[in-house]
């Protein structure tokens, strides 16, 4: 049974206008998506800005609005609970966030940080806390003295590390990471997807992974959701997008990425002048008279791609 | 493709250095590089290693009360660290062009795309009105706009976060520079946009034959762009190559480090990615002694280090700050 499982979710945000404000007509962000995540599975759930992929991974913790549709976790419908508190959810689904500069209190010290997950679902004397948050600050490799520190001395990848002992504190078991290491730097970066897989490991997660950096998908995910105006256009295994992939938006993305490789770059920079003329002339193809992207349809167990019947 | 005479542009022994409570720390420690004319020389390193100080030194503009920069920046035989502001201000622009990450701060909000594109022509040539709308349309075609005559009248709120940039590129190209100095130009942008603008940088600098120094922290895009590398840490330039030979045969610890703890380049998703430990010092922490990387590598012994690092040859064009190379391995 699938751990999380969304179907058919929809969040539209109004657009206003007119002298009393009507609703004029809606902003699709997230156009009827479905899917499921497996326990320990690691989602990848990539898009370009504007995509909707972080309004998915807000609408699943309830910080943005359902429009409609249906998120079920354990096999339990929890659409209504999602974004109330004290339900079992709360505890089993927490948020990693991008910026962590911002997504931390700058007044509270680490300890008051760590622990406030704690001190809102479990009730633990003073010293009972102090050892659950040295603990975690430990998963993170951070030693118990920074418990008494502020947000400020730290640099940006021990941040994100704090960000992530507040998210695997109640022992969640599913994490919405969007963005985690889009503001580091590289080797900041490998440390926190290093302790990302660490954690995995040891408490059991599955995580949605939500980016638009390919390179780091690729090394996360196993599975990949590609999304485009709202709507997944591909999804399939890492084999399936980096080496078949049949959208031609997919193939675009794909063919984005820089090459590592000196020797390789008129090769690429070739494929990609090819690929975006084959986006010019497939487009009207690939997506319907109203721009709108198809349905996914299965091309192979694993695979599947959003192509007209 | 590079020639060993005849560099365009040739700083040596550049220092700069930021007033913090009082005192000069160096940002940028003696640098010496030469660019060459027609090429992509790419300057990568982490944030806070310096790489974009020295980029703004070049046509200084940093803000003069609190910084303090030192050394020889010749630019086709005249020092431009020399030079009386009016002189600079024949330079910035007209003979060294410039792009910035962040189209939108640099951009003038109140301001159209075309006017703005046409402000540098008014300030370096005499041309006419006519003409100088002439060439403004005729740049924002060859950066890429699909509708020229469109953008030419709107203002910067008006277009995507990759057109402004392919305004910034039209505004740093309008007086056809010998010289462009890019600074993350593809940061802010969307995969998909940064290989447009990746791609169209290096159509046009083909075409003028201009040289371009790239600025970035992404080694893939310097893969993809570059002619040249060099790698800066701590302020320093720790390690200089032809980019092929930079990727097939890293010498310097911290190349070596930052090539291994690149997700795209270890991508089957088994193993960890190698972690550098330790941070980057702060500015007025950073070690001015020695080898500024040992820290980050405590289990390589210190004799391996030299008191006073100097570049060493390990193939032509190929230089390496410090002989620890030679005995660093993976912890």
């Amino acid at each position: 049974m699938a751990l999380l499982s969304v179907e058919d979710l929809k969040v539209y945000f109004p657009i206003k206008g007119g002298i009393f404000a009507r609703t004029l007509d809606y902003v699709r962000a997230v156009d009827s998506v479905s899917f499921d995540i497996e326990p320990g599975q690691t989602v990848g759930l990539i898009g370009e800005s504007g995509s909707g992929k972080s309004t998915t991974g807000r609408a699943i913790v309830g910080l943005s609005k359902i429009t409609a549709g249906k998120i079920s976790f354990d096999g339990e419908d929890i659409t209504k609970y999602v974004g109330k508190n004290r339900s079992s959810y709360r505890r089993g689904v927490q948020m990693i966030f991008q910026d962590a500069y911002s997504s931390l209190d700058p007044k509270r010290r680490v300890l008051d940080l760590v622990a406030e997950p704690l001190r809102n679902f479990e009730k633990l004397t003073k010293a009972e806390e102090r050892r659950r948050v040295d603990e975690l600050l430990e998963i993170v490799g951070l030693g118990p003295e920074n418990a008494i520190k502020y947000p400020h001395e730290f640099s940006g990848g021990q941040r994100q590390r704090i960000g992530i002992a507040r998210a695997v504190a109640l022992k969640p078991r599913l994490i919405i990471a969007d963005e985690p290491v889009s503001a580091l730097d590289l080797s900041v970066q490998a440390q926190v997807l290093n302790y990302l897989k660490h954690i995995q490991q040891e408490f059991k997660l599955a995580y949605l992974f939500i980016s638009h950096d390919l390179g780091v998908v690729k090394y996360m995910c196993d599975h990949l959701l590609i999304m485009h105006r709202g709507r997944f256009v591909e999804r399939g295994g890492r084999a399936d997008i980096y080496e078949n992939p049949t959208h031609i938006y997919t193939k675009q993305l794909i063919a984005a990425i820089p090459d590592p490789d000196p020797e390789k770059k008129d090769d690429s920079m070739a494929r990609r002048a090819r690929i975006n003329q084959e986006y010019e002339t497939l487009k009207t193809m690939h997506y319907d008279p109203n721009g709108r992207v198809y349905d996914l349809r299965a091309v192979s167990d694993t695979h599947s791609v959003a192509l007209p019947e | 493709m590079i020639s060993i005479s005849g560099a365009i542009l040739e700083i040596k022994n550049l220092v700069t250095s930021f007033k913090i409570r009082g005192e000069y720390y160096a940002a940028v420690d003696g640098v010496s590089l030469s660019i060459h004319p027609n090429e992509v020389f790419a300057i990568v390193g982490e944030s806070g290693c310096g790489k974009s100080a020295l980029a703004l030194s070049i046509l200084q503009l940093h803000k003069g009360s609190a910084t303090k920069v030192e050394g020889v920046i010749e630019y086709k035989g005249r020092n431009l660290l020399a030079m009386r502001d009016d002189e600079l201000n024949g330079v910035r622009g007209k003979e060294i062009g410039m792009i910035f990450q962040d189209p939108l701060t640099a951009l003038n909000p109140l301001m159209k795309i075309g006017a703005q594109i046409e402000e540098s022509l008014s300030v370096h040539t005499d041309m006419n009105a006519a003409q100088k709308s002439e060439r403004a349309h005729e740049l924002l075609t060859s950066v890429g706009m699909e509708r020229p005559n469109l953008v030419y009248s709107q203002y910067p709120h008006e277009l995507s976060g990759g057109m402004r940039q392919r305004a910034m590129i039209a505004i740093a190209l309008v007086c056809r520079p010998s010289l462009v100095i890019a600074d993350e130009p593809t940061t802010a942008l969307d995969v998909t946009i940064q290989a447009q603008i990746l791609d169209l940088l290096r159509q046009l600098q083909r075409e003028s034959q201009s040289s371009v120094i790239l600025i970035t922290h992404d080694l893939s895009v310097v893969a993809e762009m570059a002619h040249r590398v060099a790698v800066m840490y701590a302020g320093q330039i720790v390690e200089i190559a032809e980019v092929g030979e930079l990727f097939h045969n890293p010498k310097h610890p911290y190349t070596r480090s930052l090539l291994a703890s690149n997700p795209s380049l270890e991508s089957t998703g088994e193993g960890l990615l190698h972690v550098i430990k330790g941070m980057v010092p702060s500015l007025d922490r950073m070690p001015r002694q020695g080898c500024r990387f040992a820290p980050r590598m405590p289990w390589i012994s210190p004799e391996a280090h030299e008191s006073s690092p100097v570049y060493h040859t390990v193939a032509p064009g190929h230089e390496v700050l410090c002989g620890c190379y030679e005995h660093f391995r993976f912890e």
